[in-house]
């Protein structure tokens, strides 16, 4: 999946991954997409719940197995 | 007659806009175990685009106190209080496994190694994203702690009234 702006999370646990998405997504203008990567199983269940609340879209999220354990791609579109 | 055609969708967004969702945190605590845990929710609530007040009482006080500011209290008992009561962000001791403050040190070497934000960090963190902080002061008095041994940032210096105004416009309401 193709993204505007990516965000590095990695080594962070709860609830950094999503303070700092919620501040990047300042940044961002209306359509374009965010990927946040994060090494936080959370985020798998913590990116959707805040996209339902805060109203923005999440489009897709990737999983895959690095060296140092297992990565996870959070595709965020921006809507307001 | 003229009526207007509502749309839906908008009048919820206006709905929300205007009636935002909100969060109290009671932090009666002065533990760091139970201290991470109230700004974690606090700032992952105020990520959220929630309005977040966290209301500090009793030894929740001594994480809004500056590290190492002497009591002004007026009578010794309480100066002694406030002296005995240490207080800090950085200050604060594990609820179990403190161990002297041996436990508590191993506890944050490991946050740091684990690149966790400690209770300051998520202090910050939270006064950053508009958290608002209400010290009681009843219990100000009671512990002679005065506002000038307080952090910068306190949004009020208020009583059960005005935590209970809050609180009941929340739809989330923790005491920790």
């Amino acid at each position: 999946m193709q993204a505007d702006v990516k965000l590095d999370t990695l080594g962070y646990f709860c609830p950094m991954p999503i303070i700092l998405t919620s501040k990047k997504i300042k940044e961002l203008t209306l359509g374009q997409v965010l990927e946040v990567v994060s090494d936080d199983e959370g985020i798998k269940k913590d990116m959707p719940a805040w996209c339902e609340t805060t109203g923005h879209q999440m489009v897709g999220m990737e999983e895959e197995q690095a060296s140092s354990g297992r990565i996870y791609k959070a595709f965020v579109k921006k809507t307001k | 007659m003229n009526m207007t055609q509502i749309e839906p969708s908008a009048t919820l967004a206006q709905l929300q806009e205007s009636k935002p969702e909100k969060v109290t945190i009671v932090l009666l605590s002065g533990d760091l175990d139970r201290a991470m845990a109230a700004f974690i929710i606090a700032t992952g609530a105020a990520a959220m685009g929630m309005q977040v007040t966290v209301f500090f009482t009793f030894w929740g006080l001594n994480t809004i106190r500056k590290k190492g500011a002497a009591s002004s209290a007026k009578d010794w008992l309480r100066r002694m209080f406030g002296m005995l009561n240490k207080g800090g962000a950085d200050n604060l001791p594990l609820s179990r496994f403190h161990f002297g403050g041996l436990g508590t040190s191993m506890m944050k070497l490991v946050m740091k190694q684990n690149r966790m934000p400690g209770v300051p960090e998520l202090m910050e963190t939270a006064l950053d994203l508009g958290v608002r902080f209400i010290a009681c002061t009843t219990t100000m008095g009671l512990m002679g702690i005065t506002k000038d041994t307080l952090i910068d940032g306190i949004d009020q210096f208020a009583g059960v009234t005005t935590y209970l105004a809050e609180a009941k416009q929340g739809s989330v309401n923790l005491f920790i």
